[in-house]
């Protein structure tokens, strides 16, 4: 026994007013390091020890605050700036809406902060090998008897004079606790080869299965059930409409956008040429107009830049320049007659684009005509 | 367990005097308000009518709720709440100048206007003169029976127990909570939610609700606070009574700042005209700083004062939240009752005085009153050496 090195000494009491009394007359001697188990919670035990308030409020408080800031400023941060989005007409950070998943987030990472904090702080949570563990002190405080434990550690501590104490307050079984040298001499050593086999494979094992997961179950049926979907896809072959095979809808024959009159020179295209005058001028707002709608609805044949050579390419019938000797002369009428009415394999635009939108196109191919076939003057 | 030592003390007769004060003062300023501005007297009228509701009918809530739940702790001082209940006697007489100025306060009463509005029409059935003093009366019939019921036959247990006393009164209490519920939602609908008329919330009997159980819940820790350190309890309520006190008092500022802000938010979300105006009312001019105040004053500085622990068990700290949350409840009625009287702007003067000093003064002088003769504590229950000294 000599050479082991102790812990403290314990003493074990019949009733729950013993124990009281005792942890009241351990403390008025003036013993900090001592602790009381007993089989359930005794009331008015914290007081008789004096133990101070315990500090897991602070931690809640800290978690909680920490909770309700990330949460708050998450928000703020995704749905104000990286991703704004309008949701039933209200401001892109509506304070109002970020109430409730603040006060969650807040309880959240409060309880689960605190039930952390006490076991892993307080309880010291992987340390697993108390002394008092395997004894017969330990045995008995947990099914009918109240112990008390005063501990080595404290400057108070003479191991006789602790055993007499004890005794003299009326302990009925005195015992001195040692630590396990086993378990004094351990060593944490983290390169062991166990440990380090361990961390390896746990790492393999979920890096592999978080892999599997994301990149292969993902996309297995049942849980690829929501891009499964039963919908119909754009620009996909289906027989869902009819015998068409097309999956998109063509709006019916003559079906003109909002606010554009009808067309007064259906199948004329000379007479458009030579009738319809631009409403529009070319200013850089039109011209900026023209281009977006161009590189809309146009540019995916004819390129952005007219020629032709659009992404389409090879798809499609190849739509010819539209900087050829013959569509700079006609005039604009023609042009706007074309995308009106459309021409062969060029279908119509009427129903996608208003008159006003429709001139606009014509002014900044005008602009592209133009800027490949500059003349003398515009040079200088 | 300790047999119970108990003196019976009178109450000090400064405060009767001081409720007489503030009693007297208060009608004074009431009278000259109903000479000089009958209608904004009567709204004030409202304010005093619903806050004496709130303590009376929430102390009968109270003593309720510990039959049902067979708490042990609040039974050394139940007998503060069946004292203070009696203020629901005061309840029908507050109401009376309302009634006589029904057509100052509710624009419903207005048959010329209601028959042009199809929505008040339709409410007619409900909203009408005849049938809202039913309701009233019924309610405040209710009020005294159950007054009864749970609190006045209680007295008698001191003298000569009975001893299935405790088994019928928790049947008693059973039966009072939903006809609580529906009272105080009618109240609730009809005195204070029908002064906007076209204006619904199906969370208003609730929101009412929270503030008259954290009011009476503090009106209760204040006598029990003052008669405790005063040693009218006899030997006195442990130290574990002020925490759950102050618990308590924590929980239902949270539950009212929950319900509060529910009913906004579903608004907000919502955004229907015919429901977004009530708020937006309480929005214009300086009304906003009033509805940002409630937010502080109701939520926030009670939840900051209450969060410490040590701050739930330190009587000075809990006396302090206690009147606080007493004028809570009145910056919550008048936030509910006065945007009606005075749209654009909020207005406070002299007048809006007196409800604070009349119902202050009505619960003092009923205390006392009644308090006379009367042991303090429940000397006849069996379970009050248990109560007395309670542990958490
Ligand atoms: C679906 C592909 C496609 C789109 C989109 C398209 N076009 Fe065409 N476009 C063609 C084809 C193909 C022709 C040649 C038709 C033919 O065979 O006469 C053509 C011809 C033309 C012509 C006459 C050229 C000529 O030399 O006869 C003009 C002008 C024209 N397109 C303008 C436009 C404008 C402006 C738009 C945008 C509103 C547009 N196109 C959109 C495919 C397209």
């Amino acid at each position: 026994m000599k050479n082991k090195m102790i812990y403290g000494v314990t003493g074990i009491f019949d009733t729950p007013d013993e124990i009281i009394s005792a942890a009241k007359q351990v403390k008025a001697i003036g013993f900090e390091r001592f602790d009381v188990h007993t089989p359930y919670p005794i009331h008015g035990m914290p007081k008789a020890m004096k133990l101070g308030a315990s500090p897991l409020g602070y931690f809640a408080l800290v978690f909680g605050l920490t909770g309700a800031f990330a949460a708050f400023a998450l928000m703020t941060y995704l749905m104000g700036y990286n991703y704004p989005l309008i949701i039933s007409g209200k401001p892109f950070i509506p304070i109002p809406a970020f109430i409730p998943v603040t006060f969650e987030v807040t309880v959240l990472l409060a309880s689960v902060g605190t039930v952390l904090a006490m076991l892993f702080l307080l309880f010291k949570f992987p340390n697993n090998s108390h002394p008092l563990h395997d004894t017969e002190y330990i045995k008995r405080v947990s099914s009918d008897k109240f112990g008390i434990c005063i501990e080595a550690k404290d400057e108070k501590f003479r191991e006789d004079e602790v055993i007499e104490f004890l005794k003299s307050i009326g302990a009925k079984h005195v015992e001195v606790i040692y630590y396990d040298n086993e378990t004094l001499n351990f060593k944490v050593n983290i390169f062991e080869w166990k440990f380090v086999t361990f961390l390896v494979v746990s790492a393999l094992v979920v890096s592999g299965a978080t892999y599997i997961v994301l990149n292969k179950l993902m996309f297995a049926s049942p849980f690829n059930w929501m891009m499964e979907q039963n919908r119909i896809d754009a620009q996909v072959e289906s027989k869902f409409f009819g015998k068409d095979n097309f999956s998109m809808r063509v709006a019916p024959v003559g079906t003109v956008s909002r606010n554009s009159n009808q067309f007064k020179f259906s199948g004329q295209p000379e007479l458009a040429d030579a009738k319809l005058v631009n409403p529009l001028i070319p200013t850089e707002e039109n011209l900026r107009k023209g281009m977006k709608k161009y590189d809309i609805y146009c540019s995916p044949c004819h390129g952005y830049h007219g020629l032709g050579d659009a992404r389409l390419n090879g798809q499609f019938p190849n739509p010819p320049s539209l900087h050829s000797e013959k569509v700079r002369n006609w005039g604009d009428g023609h042009i706007f007659y074309v995308i009106t009415e459309g021409q062969n394999s060029m279908p119509s635009y009427s129903s996608q684009l208003t008159n006003e939108e429709k001139w606009a196109i014509v002014l900044y191919v005008r602009a592209l005509q133009r800027a490949m076939n500059a003349k003398e003057e515009d040079l200088k | 367990m300790t047999a119970i030592n108990y003196q019976r003390k009178e109450l000090p007769s400064i405060m009767l005097k001081t409720g007489v004060l503030l009693f007297l003062l208060g009608l004074i300023i009431a009278l000259l308000g109903y000479a000089i501005d009958h209608e904004r007297a009567a709204f004030n009228g409202v304010i005093l009518l619903m806050f004496v509701m709130s303590v009376g009918l929430g102390s009968l809530f109270l003593i309720g709720l510990e039959y049902l739940v067979g708490a042990d702790w609040s039974v050394s001082f139940r007998r503060i709440m069946e004292i203070l209940a009696i203020v629901v006697f005061a309840v029908p007489v507050f109401s009376l100048p309302l009634f006589a100025n029904l057509h100052t306060l509710f624009h419903w009463t207005h048959i010329e206007d209601v028959l042009k509005d199809p929505i008040l029409k339709n409410k007619m059935p409900y909203l009408n003169e005849m049938f809202f003093s039913i309701r009233s009366t019924v309610a405040f019939v209710l009020m005294f029976i159950f007054w009864w019921l749970l609190a006045g036959r209680s007295f008698g247990q001191d003298s000569s127990p009975r001893e299935d006393f405790r088994k019928v009164t928790v049947r008693i209490s059973a039966l009072f909570m939903p006809i609580f519920a529906i009272v105080l939602t009618i109240m609730a609908v009809d005195w204070l939610m029908s002064l906007e008329p076209h204006w619904f919330s199906t969370i208003f009997g609730v929101y009412y609700f929270a503030g008259t159980f954290s009011v009476a819940l503090a009106v209760v820790t204040l006598f029990a606070i003052y008669l405790n350190e005063n040693s009218y309890l006899g030997e006195g309520i442990g130290g574990d009574h002020y925490y759950n006190f102050g618990a308590l008092l924590f929980a239902f500022t949270n539950f009212w700042a929950y319900i509060a802000f529910s009913q906004f938010l579903l608004i907000w979300y919502a955004n229907l005209p015919e429901e977004t105006f009530w708020y937006l009312h309480r929005w214009e001019g300086s009304w906003a700083v009033v509805s940002i105040g409630i937010i502080i004053i109701h939520f926030i500085v009670p939840y900051a004062v209450l969060l410490p622990q040590p701050a739930k068990s330190d009587p000075k700290r809990l006396k302090f939240i206690a009147w606080w949350l007493v004028f809570a409840h009145f910056y919550d009625l008048y936030w509910l009752v006065m945007p009606t009287y005075s749209s654009g702007g909020a207005v406070f003067g002299w007048m809006e005085i007196y409800p604070v000093l009349i119902s202050l003064g009505t619960i003092l002088i009923l205390f006392y009153y009644f308090a006379k003769n009367k042991n303090l504590l429940p000397i006849g229950d069996p379970k009050l050496p248990k109560s007395i000294n309670f542990h958490l």
